[in-house]
């Protein structure tokens, strides 16, 4: 590894250096090609965020992908039905490695408005592993944009061997995620134990 | 025969197959030693499945098709060529020579012909099995 200092002399004189995994990421953070789907009205603040106006093409994020094999992030933009959970959670599994998922406005993060409701889901997070969540009602394209910007920060730090690597690089990390099923009441899991634990409420009596 | 100073004219063939091949060979080789070295391949029954639209595949493709949607495409045909011919020799028709007309009458009759075949066998007649 080459010296932080000497780095930063050497990029005063004109002289860039790098390394394998930085400009892997570099290459990776800027095509970041999004499954096309929207599912409530968040979808078409995304759609509002692709056009020349907000322009999500400054990122390399404007080639929307009707196939989830050549998409590498998932923008779950709306509100999850339990009807619809089961396809999002299938359409994620069936993304090539590596993945990310942005969860878009308060529906796709916690169930939003329908909260209570019996036939949304309560956060897509539940299902799978998410690596942005925007809250809003519905977030304005701009909020889209920083948690591009943010979740490409985070792609910039990953590592390429040893410890902390991020998930695709492990081999002992699944890609797939088991696919709820619609039962009598609920979907069955109602959540998946490996990705969701929140700590318990404490109330003090 | 060639000289010592002369190469053989198909020399230039082999070398740009030869470059042509590594240029290909390169890249999926990178790929692949680089899959190796750092990004791990998962598959999976899920990722691996057939449909791409977030559905799981329902029953099977294996079903049988109606023989009498072939015959009748085929007995299609007759008309679809005969239209195809028609318009143009009615287009023209009082400026032919009556050699003209009489080949056109033949090609007509050969198409009519395979009509009445059809019709006198019953192919027409749509049989519900």
């Amino acid at each position: 590894m080459i010296d932080e200092t000497l780095r930063n002399e050497l990029k005063r004189q004109g002289v860039f250096t790098t390394n394998l995994a930085e400009l892997y990421n570099w290459g990776r953070k800027n095509s970041l090609w999004p499954l096309q789907f929207g599912l409530a009205c968040c979808a078409i603040e995304m759609i509002a965020a692709s056009m020349a106006r907000f322009d999500i093409s400054r990122f390399g994020a404007e080639v929307f992908r009707p196939s989830p094999r050549q998409a590498d992030l998932m923008i779950v933009a709306g509100t999850v039905t339990k009807k619809m959970a089961p396809q999002v959670v299938r359409l994620y599994n069936q993304m090539p490695e590596p993945k990310y998922v942005i969860a878009m406005g308060a529906c796709a993060i916690s169930g939003g408005p329908f909260k209570q409701g019996y036939n949304v889901l309560k956060g897509i997070d539940r299902y799978i592993p998410v690596d942005i969540h925007i809250p809003g009602c519905p977030p304005r394209p701009e909020a889209l944009l920083h948690a591009l910007m943010a979740l490409q920060k985070k792609i910039e730090s990953d590592k390429l061997r040893g410890g902390g690597r991020p998930r695709h690089l492990d081999p002992e990390q699944p890609s797939e995620f088991p696919v709820p099923e619609c039962g009598a009441h609920d979907l069955v899991p109602t959540k998946n134990h490996t990705l969701w634990n929140p700590k318990p409420i404490l109330r003090k009596s | 025969m060639l000289t010592q100073n002369e190469t053989n004219p198909h020399l230039f063939l082999a070398v740009f197959i030869a470059v042509a091949i590594v240029f290909a060979l390169t890249p999926l080789l990178i790929a692949r030693l680089w899959a190796k070295l750092f990004s791990p391949q998962k598959r999976g029954p899920i990722k691996n499945s057939t449909y791409e639209c977030g559905l799981d595949k329902q029953a099977i493709g294996w079903v049988q098709f109606k023989a009498e949607y072939y015959l009748y495409a085929i007995i299609f045909l007759v008309f679809d060529v005969e239209i195809l011919f028609l318009l143009p020799f009615a287009a023209v028709f009082k400026q032919l020579s009556i050699g003209a007309v009489v080949a056109m009458l033949v090609f007509v009759l050969l198409l009519v012909e395979g009509l009445a075949w059809a019709c006198l066998k019953g192919l027409l007649k749509w049989r519900q099995s």
